[in-house]
């Protein structure tokens, strides 16, 4: 008998909106969080916008410590931080530093890399012969699984307490694999989400690829143009998401509020064969996991209502559109409302799947669907495919029961999970 | 420097790390870094780290060992400091 898997805890720290109640305003707004970055510009970066969350130093000491905060400058465990903590509270769990260990609670959360300033100052005392002076918390700040670490002391887990790494999938996978954990049986609640560092020195790399946009340094809420035709690249972002999924049963029992429940979803890679390499999708790989995603959720295409999307604004915005149509195998007007966050955010990388997964989730619980926005122009190879009108362009208010989101990562690897409103 | 301003001047450095109010409050010369102030052993690098700034001192592995109370500390820091 597997158990069935709900979501009764939401946290995010996004661009463009801290907390669920900022954030649920901005994305039925329409509010963009991407702005211009004076130290990108003076490190000449070609992308000089990107999404950073707006933190207070008050605010941080409403989640860490002075002692934590005493040389801290890892700014993706902050956010995840933020966003857990907040996801734990929401679903109406007590955090306690004296609490007793629960065996039965535990934590998948994901991230990219940890910690890139604090390994950059770190680097620079190295190379200065100061290994001595590094300090006591280089490791816990630059070790991937320092978010993981951080919250499993901070809200006292017993049982897994992990960080899983699958480059832009990582949010998206880190909740199916903390959904498995309890559909099986091994644990009541797992906090699932992902978090990314900002800043030059985790966007640079992206920079040189030349796949971030360079046309919008003196507009850049305009930059983020998921499938529109003049789309020109994705523009960085970061911050936080987190959910507390929980078995039915547990869920009931402390009559928690339930935001939707969790039915099926698939994880597979491309394996860098058929056209798929390091950088692009294998197409075959992408249905594949998107048509396993709807069997194991044991519904019809036809049933899911919406698509978030993993749509970054680069040339393979299409593809994708063509790859979920070919999966589904419905076009035109059969195809579902489609939208992107990353109009809005921008691409959070390795916080991007939980950051679209907690919009997603918010639409099914209040029945509406954000407007995609910066796509006045649809792609004209989209339009061929699916008609105009299933681009969510404004916003929406709509019967939401199914919605599958997906997301696709360097290393050729995917993930699709299905939502359902629960009943 | 009087031994009151040294020992004044070690507990604005280890204040950060305790995590006992009230052995921090009464701190004296017999306080045991960990057994009394309840600093995490991690953070024992950190005040050796603060120390070190503070006097402009350098306190190497063997003596960083040794640097568990207040005590120690003082004398530690005595010995660098008349050193220099």
């Amino acid at each position: 008998m597997k158990n069935r898997v709900v979501i009764t805890g939401l946290g995010v720290v996004a661009p463009n909106g801290v907390e669920i109640d900022a954030f649920l305003k901005a994305i039925k707004n329409g509010d963009s969080g991407i702005t211009f970055h004076q130290n990108l510009k003076d490190l000449e970066f070609s992308c000089c916008i990107g999404g950073i969350p707006e933190i207070s130093e008050e605010k941080k000491l409403n989640y860490l410590t002075p002692l934590q905060l005493r040389n801290f400058n890892s700014n993706g465990i902050l956010y995840g931080c933020i966003a857990g903590i907040d996801a734990w509270k929401d679903a109406g769990l007590s955090i306690d530093k004296d609490s007793e260990l629960d065996f039965n609670s535990g934590t998948i959360f994901g991230t990219g890399t940890s910690g890139v300033e604090k390994f950059r100052e770190a680097i620079y005392k190295l190379d200065d012969k100061q290994v001595k002076r590094l300090g006591s918390t280089v490791v816990v700040q630059t070790m991937a699984s320092g978010i993981s670490a951080f919250l499993g002391g901070i809200l006292g887990l017993g049982n897994q307490v992990t960080t899983n790494s699958s480059a832009c999938t990582t949010g998206t996978e880190a909740i199916l694999m903390g959904y498995e954990r309890i559909k099986n049986g091994h644990a009541k609640r797992m906090l699932v989400g992902s978090c990314s560092d900002d800043g030059p020195y985790i966007w640079g790399g992206f920079d040189t690829m030349r796949v971030m946009t360079y046309k919008h340094n003196n507009t850049p809420k305009k930059g983020s143009r998921p499938m529109s035709v003049s789309a020109s690249g994705f523009v960085p972002g970061s911050g936080a998401g987190a959910l507390v999924l929980e078995s039915l049963e547990s869920a009931l029992d402390r009559k928690a509020t339930i935001y939707a429940e969790i039915i099926g979803g698939n994880i597979n890679s491309g394996g860098q064969r058929n056209n798929g390499t390091m950088t692009a999708p294998n197409p075959e790989a992408v249905q594949h996991c998107i048509k396993n995603a709807i069997k194991d959720a044991q519904i019809k295409a036809k049933d899911i209502d919406t698509i978030n999307g993993h749509l970054t604004a680069t040339s393979k915005d299409t593809l994708e559109i063509e790859n979920w149509s070919k999966a589904l195998n419905l076009n035109r007007n059969d195809f579902p409302y489609i939208n992107s966050l990353k109009s809005m955010v921008g691409h959070c990388l390795a916080a991007a799947g939980s950051i679209e997964s907690v919009a997603t989730v918010l639409q099914i619980k209040n029945q509406f669907l954000f407007p995609n926005i910066n796509c006045e122009d649809l792609h004209p190879g989209i339009s061929a495919l699916i008609s105009e009108e299933k681009v969510v362009k404004q916003l929406m208010h709509t019967t939401i029961n199914i919605a599958a989101k997906a997301s696709f990562g360097f290393g050729d690897v995917n993930a699709c999970v299905i939502f359902k409103k629960y009943n | 420097m009087t031994k009151d301003q040294l020992i004044a001047k070690l507990k604005s450095i280890v204040e950060p790390y305790i995590q006992n109010e009230e052995a921090f409050n009464n701190l004296s010369e017999n306080t045991d870094f960990i057994n009394d102030l309840k600093i995490n052993s991690a953070n024992l690098v950190d005040v050796v780290l603060d120390v070190e700034d503070e006097f402009d001192i350098r306190i190497e592995n063997d003596d960083m060992e040794k640097m568990i109370s207040v005590k120690t500390a003082m004398d530690i820091i005595n010995e660098k400091l008349n050193a220099k």
